[in-house]
């Protein structure tokens, strides 16, 4: 028997039983995120941001949306891998997956891919949710479209590496909760960083997430806080770093293999 | 015959420092059934691991069909399907999607028939769309064995396969696993239940602490080791073995009651009769008298606590 060099049917096991898991708990998955988004948009795109005055000559309301699409796809994309990856673990049917014929690059391709599809799609039915509320124009759908992949893609790495670090339920929520979620609100997800006074604005360029959500927006109505190449470079150095990390763990074997 | 799986030196130390596996060199033969047979800790599913991937050896190597098992991952893998010992399934998945899952898995293109045909002699085809946390742990046994043959492998592990099993799904086992090696599957099963690996198996080995003890064809395991009692109900107890029985291993039991005589099977046509004429010459009369064989179970014990012996 001569093996091929690509396990194709393996790969496409694993994407459809991921989609299959999504679309089962698609109250959770989808409709959760969708919904929250959307009273984000009441209180503070409706409610409140009918008493702000624009931003960058642009209205509070439309102002947030790429703020919170990247809210909902940063949180979504790393709890979304991170349990893929850990429920196996936690069950004990991690044993197939590691006694099959298929390599960690498969393996990466498979649980990130069904996971990035997953985050893609919700940012957009965001997308579609915030037009229904407030007027959008994309200066730069396609850019808008890389962005988002791009982000959905690094975070979903991101959270494949918390999701094979975790050895319980409460380190899975750790780096959700208390890094990720902090870092988005504080990144310019409701606020112009340039509305912020002069020493937290320095400060604020630590924040990574900041990068992302600038280069977004900079996608929808072409104003950015800081320069897009800037962002670029940052979120594909994100990337790059989430898969240094993933190569990493498959080479050793950790936490994956005694 | 020839060789599907061959270990060799293969061993392991855990981060921890634990040695489960001395280097253990063993060669499996195609379409035999093998039974590896040890306590509890014996390095049995360790060993296994190792050949599945699961577990990356601390030195030695395993071909499995010709392809290494860590260098040709792709190609041993896709001939080996596991069960493994504990029940590891996705909850809500239903069995007809956890099954087909498992042969794409394996890199195989999904085949409907094949898959009917085993959920059929699984007896799971009726609960072909029910999820699985509804089924009972016997069912969720079959739903791992039907993942593990999904992909139609050529050596199959059973990690203790009927550990905690009704009556009927062992029946069933023994006899699915009969019909795979007609089908020329090579079956490695581990078990602490030694009727099971008597029932079964071809061959036995016997690993304990994390030493592969013997591998033999079972025939002549139960041959060479094994002893033969005779059991003599006297009508009179005996205050001793008389003189003149001496040339015998005898010995008084049940307070003189019974005269044990141990023989080895491989002498089995030897002197009983001898022994038969002498007491009726002595005019020690018997009510009754029967023979046990010495099974696997016996075997196993002399060699396990025989090592202990030798450990102390």
């Amino acid at each position: 028997m001569n093996t091929p060099r690509f396990n194709y049917h393996g790969v496409w096991a694993i994407y459809q039983f991921e989609i299959a898991r999504t679309l089962r708990t698609l109250l959770q998955s989808i409709a959760t995120p969708v919904i929250t988004t959307s009273l984000y948009f009441v209180v503070f795109g409706s409610a409140i941001g009918s008493r702000m005055s624009n931003i960058d000559g642009v209205p509070y309301g439309a102002f947030i949306v790429p703020g919170l699409m990247m809210l909902a796809v940063l949180t979504e994309s790393i709890s979304n891998s991170s349990f893929a990856i850990y429920l196996p673990k936690f069950t004990g049917t991690i044993y197939e997956l590691l006694s099959a014929p298929v390599s960690p690059f498969e393996v990466v391709l498979a649980y990130v891919g069904a996971a990035t599809t997953k985050s893609v799609v919700l940012g957009l039915l965001i997308l579609a949710t915030a037009s229904m509320f407030v007027p959008l124009q994309i200066l730069h759908p396609w850019w808008m479209l890389s962005f988002l992949v791009l982000t959905a893609l690094s975070f979903c790495l991101f959270g494949f590496v918390i999701g094979i670090w975790a050895n319980g339920w409460e380190q899975l929520q750790f780096i959700p909760m208390l890094v990720v979620t902090p870092l988005t609100f504080l990144g310019g997800t409701f606020y112009s960083i340039s509305m912020l006074p002069p020493m937290w604005q320095k400060l604020a360029l630590f924040n990574p997430v900041v990068y992302l959500i600038s280069g977004f927006r900079w996608s929808f109505n072409g104003r950015a806080d800081v320069a897009i190449e800037i962002s670029l470079a940052f979120i594909a150095g994100f990337f790059l770093l989430c898969l240094a990390m993933v190569w990493w763990i498959f080479r050793s074997g950790y936490r994956l293999k005694a | 015959m020839s060789t599907v799986l061959d270990i060799r030196n293969v061993s392991k130390t855990y981060a921890s420092g634990v040695s489960a596996l001395q280097p253990i060199n063993l060669a499996i033969e195609e379409g035999e059934i093998f039974a590896l047979l040890g306590p509890n800790g014996a390095g049995k599913t360790t060993l296994i691991s190792i050949i599945c991937g699961i577990v990356t050896p601390t030195a030695g190597t395993v071909v499995a069909g010709g392809y290494d098992v860590q260098r040709d991952y792709r190609g041993a893998r896709s001939l080996i399907g596991l069960v493994p010992q504990e029940l590891a399934t996705d909850a809500y998945e239903t069995v007809w999607a956890t099954v087909s899952y498992s042969r794409g898995l394996f890199g195989r293109a999904p085949d409907a028939g094949y898959i009917e045909k085993m959920l059929r002699a699984l007896s799971l085809w009726d609960k072909r769309d029910a999820r699985i946390r509804t089924l009972s742990g016997g069912m969720k046994r079959r739903v791992m064995i039907a993942k593990a043959l999904s992909h139609e492998p050529r050596i199959l592990f059973l990690d203790e396969p009927t550990a905690g099993v009704d009556v009927e799904l062992r029946r069933d086992m023994w006899a699915l696993v009969r019909e795979l090696r007609e089908q020329g599957v090579t079956i490695i099963l581990t078990t602490h239940y030694i009727e099971e690996a008597e029932e079964m198996a071809d061959r036995v080995g016997v690993i304990n602490h994390g030493r592969l003890m013997l591998v033999e064809d079972k025939h002549t395991l139960m041959k060479k080791l094994g002893q033969k009692r005779l059991k003599l109900n006297l009508h009179q107890p005996l205050d001793s073995v008389p003189a003149a029985l001496a040339a015998w291993r005898l010995t008084l039991e049940a307070e003189g009651h019974e005269l044990h005589y141990l023989f080895d099977t491989r002498a089995e046509h030897s002197d009983v009769p001898a022994l038969l004429r002498a007491l009726d010459e002595l005019g020690i009369a018997f009510k009754d008298l029967n023979t046990e064989q010495s099974s696997l179970e016996d075997i196993f014990v002399g060699l396990v606590s025989g090592e202990r012996e030798r450990v102390a």
